[in-house]
């Protein structure tokens, strides 16, 4: 097929940074053995998701990040608890590399009381403010001036409170596809004009949907808009997540350093359909096949033997490990009990108080008075 | 002592700045040009740029940007040069800042505030012509507030300055400029108006005109010539659409058994439809007449100036409303 091939020729037209590295090895095994850990996790997880959507645990829309795990974990793996990961309605696997435990992110996704926003939130919406995870997103791009935000204010406790100590920064994860829409190039923009601490982290899994990259872009290049606003663009290969951690590296540094912000494109690949929902029929099986054989863990895996960072029962046992920790997960999720019924009303506003003023003058929770048909909830 | 609102508003920016470093105002030349409409003149050159922060023209940008720094505890406050143009924001408006304090069950609340003027102006047209009341109005997680004098314009401002969640604050470019008595109490640097709570403008007893913003000042004119031909309205500034002063609407239809509603927004799911809905609920009984509602017309405001002022309820309209409502002069309907 047409796309197919253009895929390849879009690849290739990068020439692949040299990684200069001042050790021969890029990781240490500490860290290797912690991506590692970070990627099978989130596999894992998301293959249990599918299990359990099938099964009729989790319902609505559930958007799997299988394949894409070098991205998350190579990038947020080098971030500290202050800094802020902005995500899409493709989150789990964000939100599970920043910390979140996977009980409370099953749990959410069960829409259970437990689950990391007692279930009001659901797939698309990942929020933890312990873990500055600051929320998934469900509409195209909506993210990314929230995660600008996010760095504005980083900027604005470091130069005008006069919070020296304040260098967090903000990574924004998004698709090929937003990078049609208007708001990354509005924030792109403001983010450079501003020099905010911000990385524009571009997942490209080469489809929207069942929209081609190479069909909506009129340049498929994206890391080349980053120089057009001002900021270093990056094209990386977004299967290996040595490459994504050295680029990774270098752009949370210099954001932390004050420097501004990067755009980074990631060219990776997601192994299902867009959601649990998509029949997955316009992709060729022959450019999936050509993307399974790069599995980003079986790289990983074969690195870190090949390097005699880790031996295959080091390995197992990690895997061994998270297995566990997903079918824990789930029985959580499972015993776990349905949010109560006060909980409707709450947290529309910050004020537990409440809805509107009562006789008194003062704050009241008011029903919000239903016609009497529904009035039962 | 007198104040325009013009100056209600923008002294209570300054004190809300200046009595909180997180507090920080954005938007289309709010510093350097010092206001489209002069509201944040002068804070430039007090607070600076950090904190008076000038944007290229990027609704979309700008409204999602102070979402995600008010998620980290700032508390700014966003201005559109109009409200219309909160349509390249709405987006943010709705499904960021409303929506995250209860999608994260409590754990990410979003202080900001959103101001500019709303409604109708004079000759600009359909696209910045509009009253945003009903829309904001219906949306959970948000407040909307609607000032009318130089007293709201003040007290409710600092009130949602200070509010911890997203508060969507339509003023009216045609009240800028007019000047209200104020109080001491009002000019207090730690004065603020309770959210949500109506303000009854002037007591009377034979019927009920609810207004908000520029409408307050037209009921407030028509309730003076019904006084003439021996009627005497109440009439009750809404200060806020959400949350709705439901007691103090009902409490006074209740008293008066009679309700106009004026709005210069759209008919239809209109403010005045919910107020209706209201009485219906809780005051049926009470009622002597039909409910009437006076909104504006059911058109994208035309630009001419004939056709722009029949798109917009009059004072004229007011009275006639009130009259047919308690029954002094012959219903439309029958005459026709």
């Amino acid at each position: 097929r047409r796309c197919a091939s253009h895929i390849v020729a879009v690849s290739d037209v990068f020439k692949e940074k040299k990684l200069k590295s001042n050790t021969n090895l890029l990781l240490t095994k500490e860290e290797g053995l912690q991506v590692y850990e970070d990627m099978i996790l989130g596999r894992a997880f998301e293959d249990m998701c599918a299990q359990m959507y099938y099964r009729g645990k989790m319902f609505g829309f559930v958007h799997l990040y299988n394949g894409q795990e070098a991205v998350s974990s190579g990038f947020i793996k080098l971030l500290k608890k202050e800094d802020s990961v902005v995500s899409t309605y493709r989150d789990h696997v964000h939100a599970l590399s920043k910390g979140v435990p996977a009980r409370a992110v099953m749990s959410e996704l069960f829409g259970k009381k437990t689950g990391c926003c007692r279930g009001q939130g659901g797939s698309m919406h990942m929020f933890s403010a312990e873990h500055n995870v600051l929320g998934g997103f469900a509409f195209i791009g909506e993210g990314i001036p929230v995660a600008t935000g996010a760095a504005f204010a980083s900027k604005y406790r470091r130069e005008v409170l006069k919070e020296a100590d304040c260098d967090h920064v903000t990574l924004a994860f998004f698709g090929d596809g937003t990078c049609n829409n208007g708001q990354f190039f509005e924030c792109l923009n403001m983010a450079a004009l501003w020099k905010l601490p911000i990385i524009f982290v571009v997942e490209n899994n080469l489809w929207a949907i069942g929209m081609s990259h190479l069909r909506s872009t009129s340049d498929p290049e994206i890391w080349k808009k980053g120089p057009a606003f001002g900021m270093p663009g990056v094209h990386v290969d977004g299967m290996d997540v040595l490459k994504v951690r050295e680029v990774a590296k270098e752009a949370i540094g210099r954001a932390r350093r004050g420097e501004g912000p990067t755009l980074v494109e990631c060219e990776t690949y997601r192994f299902r359909g867009h959601s649990l929902a998509d029949p997955d029929e316009l992709r060729d099986p022959a450019e999936k096949a050509r993307y399974a054989a790069r599995d980003p863990i079986t790289a990983l895996k074969k690195y870190l033997i090949e390097s005699k960072l880790a031996n295959e029962a080091e390995l197992l046992a990690i895997e061994k490990k998270i297995e566990e920790v997903v079918e824990d997960a789930v029985e959580f999720a499972d015993e776990s009990p349905a949010p109560s019924r006060s909980q409707l009303l709450e947290n529309v506003f910050a004020d537990p108080r409440g809805f509107g003023i009562g006789p008194d003058g003062s704050y009241r929770c008011e029903d919000p008075k239903f016609t009497e048909g529904t009035a039962q909830v | 002592k007198e104040m325009t609102v013009r100056d209600a508003l923008n002294s209570a920016l300054d004190e809300e700045m200046a009595a909180d470093p997180n507090v920080f105002v954005m938007g289309e030349e709010v510093g350097e040009y010092q206001g489209a409409y002069k509201i944040t003149k002068g804070l430039l050159d007090k607070y600076g740029p950090e904190r008076v922060v000038d944007t290229p023209i990027t609704e979309a940008g700008f409204a999602g940007i102070g979402v995600g720094s008010a998620y980290h505890g700032l508390r700014p406050v966003i201005e559109f040069m109009t409200f219309n143009f909160s349509m390249q924001a709405i987006d943010h408006i709705i499904n960021s800042a409303a929506k995250s304090n209860y999608m994260s069950a409590g754990q990410i609340n979003v202080p900001i505030v959103f101001r500019g003027p709303n409604g109708p102006a004079a000759g600009v047209g359909a696209q910045h012509s509009q009253c945003y009341g009903a829309w904001y109005g219906s949306v959970p997680g948000l407040k909307v507030l609607v000032p009318y004098s130089s007293e709201d314009a003040r007290g409710l401002l600092k009130a949602a300055i200070r509010d911890p969640d997203p508060v969507v604050f339509l003023e009216n470019e045609l009240l800028y400029g007019e000047t209200f008595p104020i109080s001491a109490e009002a000019l207090d640097s730690s004065f603020c108006l309770p959210i949500g709570k109506a303000k009854i403008e002037r007591e009377g007893k034979d019927i009920t005109i609810t207004a908000f913003s520029k409408m307050v000042g037209y009921a407030l004119k028509a309730a003076e010539i019904l006084e003439k031909e021996g009627i005497n309205a109440e009439v009750i500034n809404l200060r806020s659409i959400r949350p709705l002063d439901r007691a103090t609407i009902n409490a006074s239809v209740r008293k008066t058994n009679r309700l106009v509603t004026v709005e210069e927004g759209f008919p239809q799911h209109g403010v005045g439809a919910e107020i209706c809905a209201t009485v219906v609920e809780d005051s049926f009984g009470y009622l002597d007449a039909p409910v009437e509602r006076i909104a504006g017309a059911d058109v994208p405001t035309p630009y001419a100036a004939n056709l722009e002022r029949m798109a917009f309820p009059q004072i004229e309209d007011i009275v006639r409303a009130a009259k047919r409502a308690c029954y002094r002069s012959v219903p439309m309907a029958a005459s026709a």
